[in-house]
């Protein structure tokens, strides 16, 4: 009796490593499968900048890479390809210039605004105090693209059209930055506090000196996402900016590409998409700790 | 919740928020107010003067066949690809959560393309669709399918959808994995002692426990589609083809900055305000329950 339910066992045991075994496989396949639809659009794209624009024109797209991978990208980089009837090119390194000091001073201003406003709201008691905070939390149902007309006019009463200050400016105040750094001085502990006072330090020491070297990794988790968040930016740029001097990678691609002519210099075209992608996917590879860590806590 | 230990002062605590409450004040409150006031307003046909016309805007956008035609679009549009993106996401990261060598390697490879910028992922998709370039654009006139989402609806329609599910796939599955590594093992191993099969672990166990990052995650593409694909529209099929791919958004882009139609554009943007506050609401009133079983 005992001798059949050892064999049942060892049976079943068996028959579980096999189906254990299986299952890896099919995970293995299936990820190999999702990241090679993930990469697909982007091996095209870097394949296609490496080739000419009348390979790609005739629509015999390649699969591997060409020889023109240099004179693409220099050309790309340096005079942004042919001007067409309509629109004159922009190098691709005015367009990439312009879109880091956007995305650069948009994640340094959320941030340092933010700080300094979760402070006040987390470490001082005044009159208004939840007002001030609720106005913050409410811009959060304001996104620009409901009130996309009447920004727009306000921006050119300022006379902030067509200027660095007005692409970056009104992008920067943030409730969720706001909510996320208030969320984490609220768990730092009263003693500090406390210890801040007895030794005599006032509230801008202690913001200095003990507030700010704790949130070191909250900023940069935070950095990460806000770069990119800045660097994608649409329909702002789009809206503010016709100098074509300020335009940004991602609105200046889209120009490029007009009502989509086979026509175009598209091997052009894929070398600054390219390059467009570049900075953003580097920071989100290089950076993955702190993007993961910053994406799951701004959404809390 | 709030701290006991504090710091005196009035004036220093309204300095330190000035910035924030300027730029909020001076570009959100004050064109907020704008467009609410504006949407009661009608300008003659040359822009000179305006006058009150009540709630006449709101009736004839929402009276506005092509208005409501673009309602459906969005909502047609939002929930296939909060759908695509959420179920490939899943299926991904329970693929990614067994127990594998390289799981590392295979969850950066999967994360990247949440910063390929929308417009960018548009710009992609079109080099694989278009109908004289694009690889899959050419196989699919070859087989006589008659593949141009330039002249036909339903097409672009598939193609703003793919290329903007594509970008979100990475989001959901950052957090369907940090869902997936939060349920215990021991609940899976028990259940695969009493004998049940891998899928009805997935079932039965695996797809409840992670039901509520599945609502969060829902709100949040709802919320994704509605307002950041813009790009992606713009950049594919400018709405097109007609008002195929028109959604909201960019109607309210197209009535206002294109046709400078002032009044509706207002009223649109009041319209899009009410359904931003409902789903903040509904994101906000189930937060807490997010990640949390």
């Amino acid at each position: 009796m005992s001798a059949t339910t050892d064999l049942e066992a060892d049976r079943l045991a068996r028959a579980t490593v096999r189906r254990n075994a299986r299952n890896r496989w099919v995970a293995y396949i299936t990820l190999s499968l999702g990241v090679l639809i993930f990469a697909f659009p982007i091996w095209l794209t870097v394949v296609g900048s490496t080739h000419d624009a009348s390979t790609i024109g005739r629509g015999d797209v390649p699969l591997w890479f060409g020889p023109h991978a240099i004179s693409n990208y220099v050309s790309a980089w340096l005079t942004g390809g042919e001007a067409t009837r309509t629109t004159r090119s922009v190098p691709a390194w005015v367009m990439l210039w312009n879109s880091l000091n956007m995305a650069v001073l948009i994640a340094v201003g959320k941030i340092a605004i933010s700080l300094l406003s979760a402070y006040a709201v987390v470490f001082f008691s005044f009159p208004g105090r939840m007002v001030a905070f609720w106005l913050i939390f409410i811009t959060l149902m304001l996104p620009v693209e409901v009130r996309i007309i009447p920004t727009f006019e306000v921006m050119v009463n300022l006379g902030l059209i067509n200027s660095m200050t007005g692409l970056v400016v009104p992008l920067i105040a943030s409730a969720t930055a706001t909510l996320l750094f208030r969320q984490f001085f609220l768990t730092i502990p009263d003693e500090y506090v406390e210890a801040a006072k007895i030794d005599g330090a006032g509230p801008l020491r202690f913001f200095k000196d003990v507030v700010l070297p704790l949130s070191v990794t909250n900023i940069a988790a935070l950095f990460v996402i806000l770069f990119i968040y800045g660097w994608n930016q649409y329909l702002w740029p789009l809206l503010i900016v016709t100098d074509r001097d300020l335009e940004t990678v991602v609105v200046g691609m889209t120009k490029m590409i007009g009502n989509g002519d086979a026509q175009n210099e598209w091997n052009i075209i894929m070398a600054t998409a390219v390059l467009a992608m570049l900075p953003p996917v580097a920071v989100v590879v290089f950076m993955q700790r702190w993007f993961v860590k910053g994406l799951t806590e701004t959404e809390k | 919740m709030r701290k006991k230990v504090i710091f005196k002062g009035i004036a220093l605590p309204w300095l330190l928020l000035l910035p924030q409450l300027l730029i909020t004040g001076v570009f959100f409150f004050w064109p907020a107010g704008q467009a609410i006031y504006g949407s009661f307003l009608r300008e003659d046909a040359f822009g000179l003067s305006r006058q009150f016309v009540g709630f006449e805007n709101f009736a004839e956008v929402l009276a506005d066949p092509n208005y409501l035609a673009s309602g459906w679009t969005t909502v047609v549009f939002s929930f296939s690809v909060a759908f695509t993106a959420l179920s490939a996401a899943l299926f991904l990261a329970v693929q990614a959560d067994k127990a594998i060598r390289g799981a590392n390697g295979y969850k950066t490879l999967l994360i990247w393309p949440y910063a390929v910028a929308p417009a960018i992922a548009a710009v992609l998709w079109l080099f694989m669709f278009h109908p004289q370039i694009g690889l899959f654009g050419r196989m699919l006139n070859g087989l006589g399918i008659g593949w141009d989402y330039r002249l036909n609806g339903d097409q672009a329609m598939l193609l703003v959808i793919l290329a903007a599910a594509w970008k979100q796939v990475s989001y959901n599955f950052i957090f369907f994995m940090a869902g997936l590594q939060s349920i215990p093992k021991a609940v899976l191993e028990a259940a695969a002692i009493d004998g049940a099969r891998p899928m009805r672990r997935f079932w039965t166990i695996i797809f409840p426990l992670l039901a509520p990052t599945s609502f969060f995650l829902l709100v949040v593409n709802i919320v994704y589609a509605f307002f950041d694909t813009f790009g992606i529209i713009h950049a594919l099929t400018n709405g097109g083809p007609g008002q195929a791919t028109t959604t909201l958004i960019y109607k309210v882009y197209v009535d206002g900055v294109q046709n400078l139609n002032f009044g509706s554009s207002a009223a649109q943007s009041v319209i899009l305000m009410v359904i931003v506050i409902l789903l903040t609401a509904v994101q906000f009133r189930f937060v807490e329950r997010k990640v949390h079983y």
